[in-house]
């Protein structure tokens, strides 16, 4: 208040040695204040590690007790003997019979889910790898400024849509007609889950593309078009080598969309463990068994246990695939 | 003016022009960048255009490979001939007139490709079906041998071509133009990214390849404009000033404008 008294009435030259002594100081509380808000700041910074870590941890200490300890027998397994063998890890990875319930002699093995969850994945990625990076290519080098925004917003609005919808047009209406139009028994297969995570991961690609497309400097284009190329062949022999970096990403973000999605393909895949022979297979997959299977387990039992380990093999694959991407993006800047 | 004033007086003794312009106007949206153009550039000769920054230069060298109309908003009115040919004609094929039309940029802009892909990119787009490789190789070290760079570069063929040197860069864009066997090679400032030794080297290129060649460059320099060029025209504020040869526009402007402009009165 002194401050401002004295500094009101006078001229700028006044005001200067009013002041001067006074920059140095502040008071207790405004430094106090600040300190906190940096502090906070910091913390906001920082929290998202924080956080993967938090769940890698609980994750982990939650699967990895089967993994050391091998089956033993927490207070949910009731049945001597059961599972009494130590956990053998590459009989969990690559033995197909998943009879976790079985009084006797429950089985863990995933490989008819892991095989589930890539045939999935990797027939969705058919189905939206050209749909995607063909949508992208549209977007930034063909389509007008209007015709852009419009369908931008309309991709962004299918990203918008939550999983477990998707999951019911798998349901009822995919269902039927892949009934109808392939002639097959069941709807819910592999084909079916597939097109749904296709759609889904399609916005992914086609935004991540896009910027990808986006971002290859106007020089190329220009020096294309003098050289005479034709539309195709810019795209086909310029654009897409220009941007190949940033559409791989594209395409591993997509990936690892399909792999984590858990609630459409739980209701359209059918839900039954087999590995498929055809795309008109019902599959299951790791992800879907999680959901399914979780709140029926006793807390602790192997059967918990193991659910927990798939976990922390679902966040290996989308880490991998995540850190290929950044290694993908990354390699755009060096050069 | 017309267009006896504006062409050098050689132009009576029946020369072939390699670009003839009529009454060219040129408009960005509803700014008027070219104003009654009419101009005949001489065949086998190097012309520069110069001009402060602005003046229409660079819109005029990129309508005569119509890049200019990349940008939706660019109207175009007037006759320009390439070899007799009006380019505005509605049957002339853009690909085909950029295949005759080759072009040098102010930065050098090699194709995210290796050195050799960057040399027969214009033969993959334009007939690569009759080409056997080693038609391709031939074309890939003859037009290297062409602009010198064949002896540096001939082991690294395979290298990507953004990491070569800014100076061999703009000769290897230089250089994927001539598989092509353009009439016409338009140069867009080609040296003002490159050292003193970049641009002695790329004017040296400019004065071997004259005369096969019809060369048209734009500069800022008026230095290189003068010691490069045969013929020179002088543009400001989207009009055609002054057209003559080189040393007369230099020495004696007929202009008061282009007196000025050389003596660095503006720009």
């Amino acid at each position: 208040m002194e401050t401002i008294e004295t500094n009101q009435p006078s001229s700028s030259a006044v005001l200067t040695p009013a002041t001067a002594p006074k920059r140095g100081r502040r008071s207790a509380a405004a430094v106090l204040g600040e300190r906190c808000i940096e502090g906070l700041i910091r913390l906001c910074g920082i929290s998202a590690i924080v956080f993967v870590f938090a769940i890698f941890f609980f994750v982990f200490r939650e699967g990895a007790p089967i993994l050391f300890g091998g089956g033993t027998g927490g207070h949910g397994v009731t049945e001597p003997g059961a599972a009494k063998p130590s956990f053998d890890l590459a009989k969990f990875l690559f033995t197909k019979t998943w009879y976790p319930t079985s009084l006797n002699t429950p089985r863990y093995g995933i490989g008819a889910l892991i095989i589930g969850t890539f045939s999935v994945t990797l027939l969705a990625m058919v189905i939206a790898v050209p749909f995607g990076l063909g949508a992208a290519v549209f977007l930034s080098e063909f389509c007008g400024k209007k015709v852009r925004e419009t369908l931008k917003i309309t991709i962004e609005l299918l990203a918008a849509i939550p999983s477990v919808v998707w999951g019911f047009i798998g349901l009822t209406v995919m269902n039927v007609v892949i009934q109808k139009v392939f002639k097959v028994q069941v709807g819910l297969n592999v084909l079916n889950a597939a097109i749904l995570l296709a759609l889904m991961s399609v916005p992914i690609i086609v935004s991540i593309g896009e910027d990808a497309l986006k971002a290859v400097p106007d020089s190329y284009r220009e020096a294309g078009i003098a050289m005479g190329c034709t539309r195709w062949q810019l795209v086909w022999r310029v654009l897409l080598p220009a941007a190949k970096n940033g559409l791989l990403a594209a395409v591993l973000l997509g990936v690892g969309r399909a792999v984590g999605e858990t609630m459409a393909v739980l209701m359209a895949t059918g839900h039954s463990v087999n590995i498929p022979h055809s795309i008109f297979d019902s599959v299951r997959t790791l992800t879907a068994t999680i959901a399914a299977e979780l709140g029926e387990t006793a807390e602790g039992s192997d059967h918990y246990r193991v659910l927990f380990l798939i976990g922390i093999l679902l966040f290996t694959i989308t880490f991998i695939v995540n850190l290929l991407a950044d290694f993908a993006v990354k390699g755009i800047r060096k050069k | 003016m017309t267009t006896d004033t504006l062409t050098p007086s050689s132009a009576a003794a029946g020369v072939d022009y390699g670009i003839t312009t009529r009454d060219l106007n040129l408009w960005y949206a509803k700014f008027q960048a070219l104003k009654g153009i009419t101009v005949n550039i001489q065949k086998g000769i190097i012309t520069s255009l110069i001009g402060p920054s602005g003046c229409g230069k660079t819109t005029l060298l990129r309508c005569f490979n119509r890049v200019n109309e990349r940008y939706g908003y660019v109207t175009t009115k007037g006759e320009i001939k390439l070899l007799g040919k009006n380019i505005y004609d509605e049957d002339v094929s853009l690909i085909e007139l950029r295949k005759s039309v080759g072009m040098v940029f102010q930065r050098p802009n090699p194709l995210p490709l290796s050195v050799y892909e960057n040399v027969v990119f214009g033969l993959r787009i334009h007939d690569d079906k009759g080409l056997k490789k080693s038609d391709r190789d031939d074309a890939v070290e003859k037009a290297l041998t062409e602009v010198g760079l064949w002896n540096d570069l001939k082991d690294r063929l395979d290298e990507k071509a953004i990491t070569l040197q800014l100076e061999q860069q703009q000769k290897l864009c230089i250089a994927r133009l001539l598989p092509l066997k353009p009439e016409i090679i338009l140069m867009d400032e080609p040296c003002s990214a490159l050292d003193v030794s970049g641009t002695r080297a790329i004017e040296e290129l400019m004065f071997a390849l004259k005369g096969r060649y019809t060369i048209v460059i734009v500069t800022h320099n008026m230095a290189q404009a003068r010691r490069s060029s045969d013929e020179c025209i002088f543009m400001l504020m989207g009009e055609l000033v002054e057209h003559s040869r080189t040393t007369d526009l230099f020495i004696t402007p007929k202009n008061r404008k282009t007196a000025e402009y050389i003596e660095g009165r503006y720009g």
